[in-house]
């Protein structure tokens, strides 16, 4: 017998706004608990909310760059349900007219093109963290009001790897857009899964099962990789799947029953009373469509048209877009774009993975990348040289011409230096002069090697070849 | 020259002005009478002396630099649920004892920049649920007019006060008919404002869609002052209206001419008490003398309004009203658990009304039942706002009881909570329809107690309610008697 999944995601993602979504406070990670705070996310009596303007711009942004449908209208509900980490005891939320409906995301595995629909996204208001200490817990506010805007898909996800590739590829969008760091440390981006299996070939869905607490894209494919497994052995024993929430264990690789279809929650949506209706008008739509950034298809193929860049260097670049934006800036500093495009995918790449730390927090800029490049195209420096100052410059920071300058580290092209230490070097190797005279191409190798250790790995090696040539007649 | 307790704001604010008295002796003097009898009225539930000393002491030394505000130096007291900073505000609820309010609501900055000087809190049905004031935690308030009878409710403490001249004016909300009603019942004028005309950020809320705050005054010109002053848009609060803030007082002295009131057969039928109905058709009777055209009109929907409201308003105080749950301020029962923790908070915080409320509202969100109460009566409300928008084509306001007897006494209604919710049936409406209404007293019944006409208008037609409310006022004095009060110290 033959089974597939079905797996659909509701996505959590954090929206990148200076202030929460319904008062002034900041919308900012790691303060102390509880100063980011006012009466308004604590829910004392008589405040009210007022809805962050931005945030519905970014939820809306990304509805367009995921094709979706962005209504005019749009309106917040209250859901109802009693737990310390709500202040008002409801979250206001979007029920049954989100901010954008519909939509798709295309994700690519195993060279294959899927194109993965998006049911709707909406807007809401996060939680606050409850901290248990021992016997007792604590409710810290700060991250209580701040902007979430959740995407559901369609349960159009099939593996693990599929649903993998879909967070990937939405994440990337996202940033894209400058709508989240979707910083997963920091819980910018969140996810829960609703996931069933069926015989192939089976008309309906499976009974699902929905499964919390991934607090990684990794938990998210480990989970299913259990999940999936779990459902298929239980309807293989002629057992049926129990319709219930399921709660990932990170510890111990399982999910393990949460509570049932009967302790479900009765949310009690209703319209919120303190909100008017969102109502957006044509030009404010089109004016965000217009502000609409570029996305990394496009990206890509700029890079190669505009640059030259093979495909391949393109796609590395572009897939962090931080990556292509300190290409792009390295560009305008005025770096050699193929240069730029090889330094940055060997040398800072592999640092980046060493740290796991992003692009910017190297100590090296886009402008000393450029100058550093200058110097190598200008012959100032060799290549082992420049490899030599990017490692200077990624360890203590600072600028590589003045770097060089004041290590003495230029490439000696001064033809009267070379020539006295090309003349050192055959007095000194009579065999190799030989050799070479004989017609060994090595021995010439040879020389020149001893030319450049003469010069402290300083000399223009194109430079001691002619000059060698020369002397050797 | 009467006594200072006995001066309406705009007498208190011109003798001021001339230079007659201060901020300080007004205050000194309403303090003596609220000493005298509110032992027996019981309208306030707090009054911090110092701080409304301070602030006296402040307005006369604004005054003395020469500065004017509209009601520099006027003390005015407000309704227990507007936050206040620094000082309690409990909503009549053991839920909220010992809670401090942290900020001040949007009205009362605007108060405090026109010059009053905010001076106690006052007794209220707790969470404004109530029509009596029997729903206090704090006691009910009893009525200058017979102490045996209630003021009303849910604003029972600012009519009391009014009445028996123990505040100068003071601030109510209005749900639906909480400030009408008790106006109606010690004889002081009450207006329920278009609903966005006043901000209600800092005002706790009962219904949000429905809540609107009101001032209680002893005659309607004080009612234009103040609306004067706490009228006009507000950032914080998101259902409150971008409209230019008329000067209301520019609406008095005028007479009726060419003014259309309607008499809404429904308000005059079974149910309303005779001398409530005798008294309100001599006030037509006075209407139509002053210029105004009476016509009939009909309003169907009239006999739905209740089940609506009490579905519509429910519903989102069940939601409103959770945030009372221990964990962040207020009343706390300590617990084991988190869920018992709220049962526990909420069991012995909140009175029986407020629970009924409760229960009532999430009853009629609950899944199953939603699109048969909480959806159907959203269609209701829609229905019963194009019943007054009929109405409003063929006249400019109507003209209608406020409520349909005069105060009942104390325990009559309390044990039978829907004879209790039908003392709204005259005014709820107006709160589902969106309009404004405003209640001024017109007569007494037999055994002396005073009885209330509702001139209710369509939206942001509060100038044509103070056109009417003043032009009758003028040729009645009804507003002009006081009730005997027995010193009770």
């Amino acid at each position: 017998m033959s089974w597939q999944a079905d797996i659909g995601l509701e996505i959590h993602v954090q929206l990148r706004t200076r202030t929460k979504m319904f008062c002034g406070c900041p919308n900012a990670f790691g303060a102390e608990p509880n100063t980011h705070v006012c009466p308004t996310c604590l829910g004392y009596p008589g405040t009210l909310p007022v809805a962050n303007a931005d945030a519905i711009r970014l939820t809306v942004r990304s509805g367009m760059l995921l094709d979706s449908t962005i209504g005019l209208r749009s309106k917040f509900d209250r859901k109802n349900y009693f737990y310390p980490d709500v202040s008002k005891n409801y979250q206001i939320t979007q029920y049954d007219e989100p901010l954008c409906i519909g939509g798709h995301l295309d994700i690519v595995v195993d060279g294959q093109t899927r194109r993965i629909g998006i049911t709707r996204i909406h807007l809401e208001e996060d939680v606050a963290k409850n901290i248990h200490f021992g016997s007792d817990s604590g409710v810290d506010f700060n991250r209580a009001g701040t902007p979430l805007m959740e995407i559901v898909t369609e349960p159009d996800l099939h593996t693990p790897e599929e649903a993998l590739a879909f967070l990937q590829a939405l994440k990337q969008v996202l940033q894209y857009g400058e709508v989240s760091d979707c910083n997963l440390e920091q819980g910018n981006i969140r996810c829960d899964i609703n996931c069933s299996v069926r015989q192939v070939g089976a008309e309906r869905l499976g009974t699902k099962t929905e499964l919390k607490n991934m607090n990684t894209f990794r938990g998210v494919f480990r989970a299913l990789q259990h999940e999936i497994p779990r459902q298929i052995r239980e309807l293989e024993r002629g057992r049926s799947i129990v319709q219930e929430t399921r709660r990932w264990d990170e510890a111990s690789g399982r999910t393990e029953a949460m509570r049932g279809k009967e302790d479900a929650h009765d949310y009690r949506y209703f319209p919120e009373p303190d909100l008017p209706p969102v109502q957006l008008t044509e030009e404010e739509v089109a004016r965000w469509r217009a502000e609409l950034p570029e996305l990394p298809v496009a990206r890509r193929a700029r890079l190669v048209q505009a640059h030259g860049l093979p495909e391949y260097d393109a796609g590395v670049l572009v897939a962090d877009k931080e990556v292509a934006d300190f290409f792009e800036a390295a560009l305008q500093a005025g770096a050699p774009a193929k240069a730029a495009s090889n330094w940055i995918m060997t040398e800072l790449l592999a640092r980046v993975s060493e740290t796991g730390a992003s692009i910017h927090s190297l100590r090296i800029t886009p402008a000393a990348l450029a100058s550093l490049l200058q110097l190598v195209e200008k012959k100032v420096i060799n290549g082992p040289t420049a490899k030599e100052v990017l490692a200077l410059v990624l360890a203590e920071g600072g600028e590589p011409e003045a770097i060089v300058k004041q290590r003495g580290l230029a490439q000696v092209s001064d033809t009267g230096a070379l020539e006295a230490f090309a003349a050192q070097a055959i007095s000194a190797n009579p065999k190799s002069v030989a050799d070479y005279q004989a017609g060994k191409p090595a021995a010439f190798e040879f020389l020149v090697g001893q030319v450049m250790r003469l010069s402290r790995g300083k000399a223009n090696p194109q430079l001691v070849r002619e000059l060698l040539k020369k002397q050797l007649g | 020259m009467a006594a200072l307790t006995e001066l309406t704001v705009s007498e208190a604010v011109r003798v001021l002005s001339e230079g007659g008295t201060t901020s300080t002796s007004l205050l000194e003097a309403l303090l003596q009478r609220i000493d005298q009898h509110d032992g027996a009225i019981h309208a306030y539930v707090s009054i911090d002396r110092e701080d409304a000393m301070r602030q006296a002491e402040a307005a006369d030394a604004r005054r003395k630099r020469g500065e004017s505000a509209p009601l520099l130096g006027v003390p005015i007291a407000v309704k227990d649920l507007f936050n206040v900073k620094g000082q309690p505000c409990t909503c009549g609820s053991r839920m909220l004892e010992g809670y401090i309010a942290p900020f001040d609501a949007t009205v009362i900055t605007r108060l405090r920049e026109a010059g009053a000087v905010i001076v106690g809190r006052l007794n209220m049905d707790e969470f404004a649920m109530g029509s009596s004031t029997e729903n206090s935690a704090w006691g009910p308030s009893r009525n200058p007019w017979n102490t045996d009878c209630v003021p009303g409710g849910s604003s029972g403490g600012n009519a009391a006060a009014v009445a028996a001249d123990i505040a100068f004016a003071s601030l109510g909300t209005d749900t639906g008919g909480s400030v009408r009603q008790p106006a109606s019942f010690c004889g002081c004028v009450g207006l329920k404002p278009t609903y966005g005309r006043i901000s209600r950020y800092g005002v706790v809320a009962y219904a949000s869609s429905l809540d609107q705050v009101g001032p209680v005054t002893k005659d309607v010109r004080d009612t234009a002052l103040l609306m004067n002053v706490m009228s006009g848009l507000d950032l914080r609060d998101s259902t409150s209206l971008n409209v230019p803030t008329p000067d209301f007082t520019t609406a008095l002295g005028r007479d009726l001419r060419g003014l259309r009131l309607g008499l809404p057969s429904e308000y005059f039928g079974a149910g309303l008490d005779p001398e409530v109905e005798r008294a309100v058709r001599a006030a037509t009777d006075v209407c139509r003398s002053l210029g105004a055209e009476i016509v009939s009109v009909s309003l169907p929907q009239t006999k739905f309004a209740i089940p609506t409201y009490y579905v519509i308003a429910t519903a989102e105080a069940s939601a409103n009203l959770a945030r009372f749950d221990g964990i962040r301020y207020g009343a706390r029962v300590k617990a084991d658990s988190p869920l018992e923790l709220y049962e526990q908070t909420r069991a012995r915080g909140f009175g029986s009304e407020v629970k009924r409320r409760i229960i009532l509202g999430t009853y009629v969100l609950s899944s199953g039942y939603y699109d048969a109460y909480y959806l159907r009566a959203q269609k209701v409300r829609r229905w019963i706002r194009a019943g007054f928008d009929d109405a409003f084509r063929s006249c400019d306001a109507l003209l209608t009881p406020t409520a349909p007897t005069p105060a009942f006494r104390f325990g009559e209604k309390s044990a039978d909570p829907l004879q209790m919710y039908l003392s709204d049936i005259f005014t709820a409406t107006v709160n589902l329809a969106g309009g404004c209404a405003l209640s001024v007293p017109c007569g007494f019944s037999a055994t002396g107690m005073p009885i209330g006409m509702q001139v209710i208008g369509p939206a942001l037609a509060e100038e044509t309610l103070l056109r009417v409310g003043h032009a009758y006022e003028q040729a009645t004095d009804w507003h002009l008697r006081r009730p005997q009060l027995k010193a009770s110290v």
